[in-house]
């Protein structure tokens, strides 16, 4: 009987592991993107993901005053990829304004305008979203889904918020990895990111790849941003910063400047947060509980940081792009 | 003109004659803006020089050794909460046997509390440096923002098992310090003269405040403070020329850190009460964009930085306010986001048209 008890607790933090964890790879892509062609941190990376959740926000209120009639499916989808197209291009803004000037600076130049971007993004989603957290509204079914029940009653529950979740994220992240590495723009962004110079002697615009990079993790963080919030039933203009602060870790974890480091340092921490918060609340009768869920994430980070600087998959960080 | 290079000349005298100066202004500020604006000014002027001590201390790490600190408020943290823990009736609250032992209080000396902040906010300085010294420029700045919200979290959960920190709730009734037999929190007649307590704590601070400047002054010509800016310029011919890189940059971390928590102490006693959200990511970034818009490595920039960056914001809180009720008939921006706007501006600005700061040391010479 205990072990059933263990188990069921045990699916359920797996399911949970798994679904912040593909939100976290999802992140994650965007830094190590970014990182694998210009070497900079995107510090801003986190707080695109919150704006992205908040403008998805506002596309639904709007939408749902417009049209009532109009199916919830049909209305969280239209929000997602409108939100995903403003934060593809607050990305490309982002990198005009703050990072091309300082493409030859020192290394600190360009993470301390990121920070400075970080705030600016902060301010700006106070000013038009409030201070306040903003329900979000659960536009997919919520009825508990249970999976691994059997006739003992015993299991998980999950539903179907997060199965989409899971599902969307994957799903996302085989197609960027088929893009990246068989299409001619995938090509194009591994030679830049090896080396800038010569890519462009080939006759490929490093400008328009680096861009377009920008691009993609601005729209893969607003896709995070709203499942984030489907999730959780809320907005607010800070919720970026610790999905950011992980997504960061994550792609360390995995090797940065690596996609499929990425996305498994996402799926892996998730897994690590969810089991080590989990049992480390029934090891000592819940004096350490949910509490200190992210300090799991800055332990990871700095024992990775400190031990295995080059991540699971990663490869000499000086050779590697 | 004649002031700038004056101030910024590295010739000692005229660097003394700087300091004569920036003394000279440190006195005669609380009156000149208790006159303008009464006792809430000189209140923003306190935390100013708490602010200048802070960034003092964080430019040593980032302006000296070149190492990005993102969570340099830990330091701050750890002052504040030791002194709020050995002046406050928190502890003997929790242990009744320490209780018993100390019928009248735990009133611990200022001249007690200083000296073991400084030193334990430096112990963490070399905890926190010793395993992350070896990483690159930006991924330290990642892992120290680790450090310093991992101490946040802890100070908001340490209420069990044993009640240590009072978790979100913070530790109230902090002693305000006595020094020399007078109390500074109430106002008192000196020299015939009425200070409220404000005046008496900007005294205080402006006192430390010159006491950390030249001990800046003084390790910058300092061997040690020469061997920072070879490590920053570059690190690997600085090894090469026999420096020992690493003991040098804990030693970085670890006086960077004592004045940080020096600051914190000062900061529990002033106000009385400490709490978690006071020590945020936010107040680290803070004390950064002071010391990279005044100009990293240039002590008399980086107090420009503070005092531009702790003013600025007050003095548009208290302007913009009765304005915009005036103009549209209500407080359409908060002080608080404008206050975060200017940070973000001051960083991306200053990266992008002032890298080397509004101050910047002067090229060629020691800064």
């Amino acid at each position: 009987m205990g072990l059933m008890v263990f188990m069921d607790a045990f699916i359920q933090q797996l399911l949970n592991g798994l679904m912040s964890g593909s939100l976290y790879a999802l992140v994650a892509l965007g830094y190590t993107m970014v990182y694998g062609i210009l070497r900079i941190i995107n510090f801003a990376h986190g707080d695109v993901l919150m704006i992205g959740a908040l403008i998805g926000l506002s596309v639904i209120r709007l939408l749902q005053a417009a049209w009532p009639e109009l199916p919830a499916v049909l209305v969280l989808l239209l929000a997602t990829l409108i939100a995903m197209a403003c934060c593809a291009l607050l990305a490309v803004l982002i990198e005009r304004v703050a990072y091309r000037r300082l493409r030859h600076a020192p290394r600190l130049a360009p993470l301390i305008s990121g920070i400075g971007v970080s705030l600016l993004l902060q301010t700006a989603a106070m000013l038009v979203w409030t201070r306040n957290p903003q329900m979000f509204p659960q536009l997919l079914p919520l009825e508990p889904i249970e999976v691994l029940t059997g006739a003992s009653g015993h299991g998980a529950v999950t539903n179907a918020t997060a199965l989409t979740t899971i599902g969307i994220a994957l799903a996302v992240m085989l197609a960027l990895l088929v893009l990246v590495e068989r299409s001619r723009f995938g090509r194009a962004m591994r030679a830049v990111a090896e080396n800038p110079q010569v890519a462009s002697l080939m006759g490929i615009n490093p400008n328009r790849i680096i861009v377009l990079t920008f691009a993609i993790g601005g729209a893969l963080a607003a896709l995070a941003g709203i499942m984030m919030a489907s999730n959780y039933g809320s907005a607010h203009f800070y919720m970026g910063f610790l999905p950011g602060i992980k997504a960061f870790t994550a792609a360390v974890l995995g090797g940065i400047g690596n996609l499929k480091g990425a996305m498994l340092g996402g799926l892996l921490l998730g897994l690590i947060e969810a089991l080590g918060t989990g049992y480390l609340g029934t090891a000592t009768g819940g004096v350490f509980g949910s509490n200190y869920q992210d300090v799991f994430a800055f332990i990871v980070l700095i024992a990775v940081l400190v031990f295995r600087p080059s991540g699971i998959l990663g490869e000499r960080l000086a050779s590697r792009a | 003109m004649t002031l700038t290079t004056a101030l910024a000349t590295p010739s000692s005298t005229r660097a003394h004659f700087g300091l004569l100066l920036f003394t000279l202004a440190l006195i005669l500020a609380p009156w000149v803006v208790g006159h303008a604006g009464g006792n809430t000014w000189v209140r923003t002027l306190d935390f100013a020089l708490l602010y200048i001590m802070l960034a003092l201390g964080l430019n040593i790490v980032v302006g000296y050794a070149g190492l990005l600190d993102m969570g340099f408020i830990a330091f701050y943290a750890v002052g504040a909460y030791l002194a709020a823990l050995l002046s406050s009736p928190h502890l003997l609250a929790q242990f009744p046997a320490l209780a018993a032992a100390l019928p009248e209080g735990l009133h611990t000396s200022i001249w007690l509390i200083l000296p073991l902040a400084a030193l334990l906010a430096a112990g963490c300085g070399l905890v926190l440096g010793a395993p992350t010294l070896r990483l690159r420029g930006d991924y330290l700045a990642i892992v120290t923002l680790g450090f310093g919200e991992i101490i946040r979290i802890l100070l908001r959960n340490l209420d069990r098992p044993v009640n240590l920190t009072n978790g979100p709730k913070g530790i109230a009734q902090v002693d305000p310090v006595h020094l020399l037999g007078i109390n500074l929190g109430r106002s008192q007649e000196l020299f015939g003269l009425r200070l409220p307590s404000v005046y008496l704590y900007y005294y205080l601070f402006a006192a430390l405040v010159l006491l950390i400047l030249f001990a800046c002054i003084r390790l910058q010509r300092s061997r040690i403070g020469r061997a920072w800016m070879a490590i920053r310029e570059d690190e690997d011919a600085a090894q090469a020329m026999g420096l020992d890189t690493r003991r040098l940059k804990l030693l970085a971390f670890a006086i960077g850190a004592a004045f940080g928590g020096v600051s914190g102490a000062l900061f529990a006693s002033f106000q009385g009460f400490v709490s978690p959200e006071s020590f945020t990511l936010n107040e680290s970034i803070a004390v950064l964009a002071m010391v990279v818009l005044g100009g990293m490595g240039h002590i008399p920039g980086v107090i420009l930085g503070c005092v531009l960056l702790a003013a600025l914001p007050e003095a548009l809180r208290a302007s913009m306010g009765p304005l915009q009720q005036a103009l549209f008939g209500q407080v359409l921006l908060d002080p608080e986001i404008i206050r975060q706007l200017f940070y973000g501006l001051a960083l991306i600005l200053a990266m992008l048209y002032r890298p080397a700061g509004l101050w910047p040391a002067p090229a060629g010479g020691a800064r």
